[in-house]
């Protein structure tokens, strides 16, 4: 019993591991996006260049300052949050009272201007990133291969996952952003700054992005072009989940991660496509997203 | 006559006079270059402007056309005022799936819809063997128009293209001015209110889609019958940032708006991609930050505000 369907079982692991390793970075995203959807109504479409930024800084810091991964887990967030807060205060600020398509063509421009700031700078030619020395090598799974790094990005992501949830479910300050979701001018009537906590969202949500990014450096090719490809499949998968549910998006990352992975081995010409094949198909069936509620 | 049909009426007689004139100035290529992207604009405009639907796809309408035509034209040996029609009909076919998809969802959830599906109909044309792949189609036959007008002459081929654009344009005016288009504009303002009314609203969204689609691919079709060659840039979201921000820079909701917005772009991308390089996506995308934080009428918008504030405090 090596073989399923032909395959090797090995091979089909091994892409169901990386199926789930992109499901992380699908999951990441698009919680970030709900969660800024959901307090500015807004879809931020630099969240994509974003990320970038967030997996060139972890590259920047090791080639320029050798400063390692572990730093950068901590200090690319950070550098991409404050990022955020600049962009919130000085230009999104001014767009809350306008429809909120001029959020999506806004953060569009700055996508455009981000990206192609890092393309003059870097090229478009991949920036090498080597895995951390203790995550080198593989894990011997009996039936499988499972490389010790992949399997410490699904970690993170899980346990990143989790918190933001555990933040928003359950404890104080996820009520007020909560409340302030639903009603902003009721949550400020009880003397609650709801600015500030605009400012907070946008960062927490494009430093989740930021740090998809360090996760990202090491296994996929750091690029300034490596956010916009990433970025369309993510609406994709905004569309299939729908921005309702926390859990919802990070369940439905996961799973579009892991099909792709399978259509790769049973049918790789599609794996390009196969998400937006799938987003057709929820639209046809139900419209609202799988955990979406109609609005 | 009031004012603003008059502001409607000069204009029509400046674009054409300048449309008929042009050629003997400006380099023609050029010219019918920026005249595709301004019917393309055109085109988006009656979906966005009009109707309050922003498609972020729009590109792969303009870019299955051009497939389509080049594909006609230059493999199946059609003539190519057929060759055009076919593209155009294979756009309207896409808008048909992609328009009863999207407009399923509203707002922000259409723009991401859009985008995504022309993300597909990218993916799927770099690895069909018609498309030819990232090389792309090239040296596709100018060839005759009615088996009499020879195209490979630059400045007859600008007339046929003028002629087209002006189509084009008298199409979108008719439909903008028609009840069909009061409709639409019905549905931009408040849709519920054009619901409770009794109108079937997906079905007018779906025709402007249609409509708005296979206009983008007579676009398409056309400039891939100019440039003799159809790469996967036409099909790239790049292409359907392009057009939203020539409709966003020119003025939505305005007939001339994307006309003038298209020109500029145009102009723009032509005039400094030899001398800044890369860097011409950041200018885009400055312009797009611009645009939206200081002048969101656009400047056919802006100029009408001023023109009417100015003969507003003389009377």
């Amino acid at each position: 019993m090596s073989e399923i369907f032909g395959v090797p079982i090995a091979a089909l692991f091994g892409q169901l591991v990386l199926g789930l390793v992109n499901g992380c970075f699908y999951a990441m995203l698009s919680l970030g996006l709900a969660i800024i959807f959901g307090m500015l109504n807004i879809i931020n479409f630099a969240h994509g260049a974003l990320y970038m930024m967030g997996a060139v800084f972890t590259w920047f810091l090791l080639s320029t300052w050798n400063i390692s991964w572990w730093w950068a887990l901590l200090l690319a967030p950070l550098a991409v949050g404050i990022f955020g807060v600049l962009v919130e205060r000085v230009l999104l600020r001014r767009l809350y009272k306008v429809d909120p398509l001029y959020g999506l063509l806004l953060t569009f421009g700055l996508a455009l201007v981000i990206e192609g700031l890092f393309r003059y700078q870097y090229g478009v030619s991949g920036l090498p990133y080597g895995i951390p020395e203790v995550f080198q090598g593989a894990l011997n799974l009996g039936f499988m291969f499972l490389p010790k790094y992949r399997a410490i990005v699904v970690g993170v992501t899980l346990m990143v996952c989790f918190g933001t949830w555990l933040v928003i479910e359950r404890t104080q300050l996820g009520a007020y952003l909560r409340a302030g979701t639903e009603n902003p001018p009721l949550v400020q009537a009880f003397g609650i700054n709801v600015p500030a906590m605009i400012t907070l969202t946008y960062a927490i949500g494009v430093a989740l992005a930021g740090l998809a990014g360090v996760l990202a450096a090491p296994t996929l090719q750091v690029s300034p072009l490596m956010g916009s490809n990433l970025i369309i499949v993510v609406f994709a998968v905004v569309v299939i989940g729908g921005m309702g549910s926390i859990l919802g998006s990070i369940l439905t990352g996961l799973g579009l991660g892991l099909i792709e992975g399978l259509t790769k081995v049973f049918y790789s010409q599609a794996s390009n496509t196969v998400v937006f094949v799938i987003m057709a198909l929820v639209l046809l069936v139900r419209p609202a997203g799988l955990f979406g509620r109609e609005r | 006559m009031s004012s603003a049909q008059k502001f409607r009426l000069a204009g029509y007689a400046l674009l054409l006079a300048a449309g008929l004139v042009a050629p003997l100035v400006v380099y023609p290529v050029f010219l019918m270059n920026a005249l595709c992207f301004a019917l393309f604009a055109c085109a988006f405009n009656l979906l966005l402007g009009y109707t309050g639907l922003l498609s972020f796809g729009h590109a792969a309408f303009f870019g299955t056309a051009a497939y389509i035509t080049g594909y006609a034209a230059k493999v199946m040996g059609v003539s190519t005022g057929l060759a055009i029609l076919a593209g155009t009909a294979g756009a309207v076919l896409l808008g048909i799936i992609f328009g009863g998809l999207s407009i399923r969802r509203q707002g922000i959830y259409f723009a991401m819809i859009t985008l995504a599906l022309s993300q597909l109909v990218f993916f799927v044309y770099l690895q069909a063997s018609f498309t030819g792949g990232e090389d792309g189609l090239q040296a596709i036959p100018r060839g005759r128009l009615l088996w009499v007008i020879n195209l490979e002459k630059d400045l007859t081929l600008y007339y046929v293209v003028f002629a087209i654009f002006l189509f084009g344009f008298l199409l979108i005016h008719r439909t903008i001015h028609s009840p069909f288009g009061q409709v639409m504009k019905a549905i931009r303002e408040n849709e519920p209110r054009a619901i409770s009314l009794g109108y079937d609203v997906n079905k007018y969204k779906l025709m402007a889609f249609v409509i708005s689609a296979g206009l983008a691919g007579l676009a398409g079709a056309t400039n891939a019958i100019v440039f003799t060659f159809v790469t996967l840039t036409d099909v790239d979201w790049h292409t359907s940032g392009d057009v939203v921000l020539m409709t966003l820079l020119g003025g939505m909701g305005s007939i001339f708006g994307p006309v003038v917005g298209a020109l500029s772009i145009v102009t723009l991308e032509s005039k400094l991609s030899d001398k800044v390089g890369s860097l011409v996506t950041v200018i885009i995308g400055a312009i797009f930050v611009i645009c939206v934080l200081l002048f969101r009428r656009g400047i056919v918008g802006e100029v009408q505000g001023l023109y009417r504030r100015v003969v507003g405090n003389r009377v």
